[in-house]
């Protein structure tokens, strides 16, 4: 059994200790404990129940934790070693989980970080690298997120469109450190498919398997940005593409149409273009339209004005451009582009230079100062 | 989810409110003031929005390449420089507004007179990683 198969049987692990009455924030720490203990104990031999030994373990670590605490307090407590009979978790208690995890009292960054432990079954060491924050904080982070959690939660979980943010904003975050974030965010996306029938968590795994699809393709081995047009298509993982079209179209067919599965479809158009020449533009403006009714955000019309550019031509590329906020980042970038394919070079050369100086992040600062660049050569050449 | 920098200035930022140096202030005043900074550090590590902090001497110099072979040439210090980093700080947090008004609570740090020194902090944010989905 590999870390990954492990770590599957964390939320029914935590819900058996929830379902027997223990308290959020110690279960988890007890399951943790029992993670820690399985990796040493079974290096050689699987138990016959890898479950039901991490459940009896981790239960154990419970009441001690919970003995302890007690005796640190001074207080009388008695606790059954043996757990009470009964209280078998249903999918529903796993998927309340994921719930209380995204609590909507909660910050982004604390459902975040709560999620991958104790859904995920991740230590707070990979998470804190994986977010390029030191343990201590990241644990203060998470202590704090089961604190409230405890409080708050029983009555007043998340739902399954503040899981879905939450997963989304983790796959997002892409890769750094030792833990492949997009891969553990398309695994959670996967087990809450599993639980929930809701087309739009079929949306939301389809439009990540689709995006994950083309990532060997979207960085060089130095990190920098290759675009869309200029991406190797051979290295797209087809197996992926093919999925995550099947789960989109599929979802699509329930015709309850949310914000992830319109973002699916556009992701599954570019995914079926053999050659960038052979994307269907004209439908991907279609899709940002129906978009645009659930999420009528400057992003989303940003990203359209680049699709109408290539579907009607620069000029009306523009015409769309000029409909979004002069502040919205990125904005300078999709400026220069269309006023390059537009004939305006000089523009363009301008443009580039001043999306360079105001990217969000290193990765497009480079590529950005490299357009400026290249325009600018291709200028004095042809004074 | 987003770093960053809170940079303190020995010279360069605008005067203060309580613009009065630190070495004319009483001690007691001194101590409210350090045991403020190390308490504000220890609450944000506690929030979980801690990533670092740190000081920084004032003797630098400059530093640059001469050549194939040469020694690098220095220069300094920085006595006619306008800008002269004190230190910083790292958070990492949920949004701009909160980045802001982190910085205003450190800005409050107490001076001379116990009073807030209204110091002028400079924020800067992180160039992070590109994000996954982007179209």
């Amino acid at each position: 059994m590999n870390d990954v198969e492990l770590r599957e049987l964390v939320p029914r692990v935590l819900s058996v200790l929830v379902c027997r009455g223990a308290d959020f924030a110690t279960a988890e720490d007890a399951v943790q404990e029992a993670l820690i203990r399985a990796l040493s104990a079974w290096g050689d031999e699987l138990p016959a129940d890898p479950a039901g030994w991490l459940i009896t373990v981790a239960w154990r670590a419970f009441v001690d934790m919970t003995r302890s605490d007690a005796a640190r307090r001074d207080r009388e407590l008695r606790v059954d070693t043996e757990p009470p009979a009964g209280a078998i978790p249903s999918a529903d208690d796993t998927l309340r989980l994921y719930f209380l995890c995204a609590h909507p009292d909660m910050s982004p960054t604390s459902a975040v970080a709560l999620t991958l432990r104790a859904v995920g079954g991740l230590t707070t060491r990979q998470i804190a690298r994986a977010y390029l924050v030191p343990e201590p904080t990241m644990a203060q982070r998470i202590s704090r997120a089961k604190r409230m959690v405890s409080r708050a939660g029983v009555d007043r979980p998340g739902d399954v469109r503040t899981v879905m943010r939450v997963l989304y904003l983790v796959f997002n975050e892409g890769y750094s450190g030792d833990v492949d974030l997009a891969a553990e965010a398309i695994r959670l996306t996967r087990q809450l498919a599993a639980l929930v029938d809701n087309p739009e968590v079929h949306g939301l795994l389809a439009l990540m398997l689709l995006h994950h699809a083309r990532r060997r393709s979207r960085n060089q081995s130095d990190g920098s940005i290759v675009p869309l047009a200029d991406q190797d298509r051979s290295q797209w993982d087809t197996g992926l593409i093919a999925e995550g079209i099947d789960i989109a179209q599929a979802a699509l067919a329930r015709d309850q149409l949310g914000e992830y599965q319109a973002q699916a479809a556009i992701a599954a158009l570019h995914a079926d273009a053999p050659h960038v020449e052979e994307t269907d533009w004209r439908q991907i403006v279609e899709w940002y339209d129906e978009l645009l009714r659930f999420a009528d955000t400057p992003i989303v019309r940003l990203n359209r004005a680049v699709a109408v550019g290539e579907a009607a031509g620069a000029p009306t590329g523009l015409a769309a451009l000029a409909e979004v906020d002069d502040d919205v980042p990125r904005r300078e970038a999709v400026a220069a582009y269309l006023h390059e394919k537009n004939g305006d070079l000089e523009l363009a050369a301008r443009l580039y230079a001043n999306a360079a100086r105001n990217a969000p992040n290193l990765a497009e600062r480079d590529h950005q100062t490299r357009q400026a660049a290249r325009l600018n050569q291709h200028l004095q050449h042809h004074r | 989810m987003a770093k960053y920098l809170f940079l303190k200035h020995y010279r360069g930022a605008p005067s203060p409110v309580n613009d009065v140096p630190m070495a004319q202030w009483k001690p007691d005043e001194v101590e409210a003031h350090i045991r403020y900074m190390n308490d504000f550090a220890a609450r944000l590590e506690s929030s979980g929005e801690f990533i670092d902090a740190q000081a920084l001497s004032p003797d630098g110099v400059w530093v640059h390449y001469d050549g194939e072979g040469r020694p690098p040439v220095t220069d300094g210090p920085f006595a006619e420089t306008k800008d002269l980093i004190a230190g910083w700080m790292v958070i990492d947090v949920d949004s701009y507004e909160r980045a802001i008004e982190l910085a205003g609570e450190l800005s409050a740090a107490p001076g001379a007179g116990g009073e807030p020194i209204h110091e002028w902090l400079e924020v800067r944010p992180f160039l992070a990683a590109p994000p996954t989905v982007t179209q």
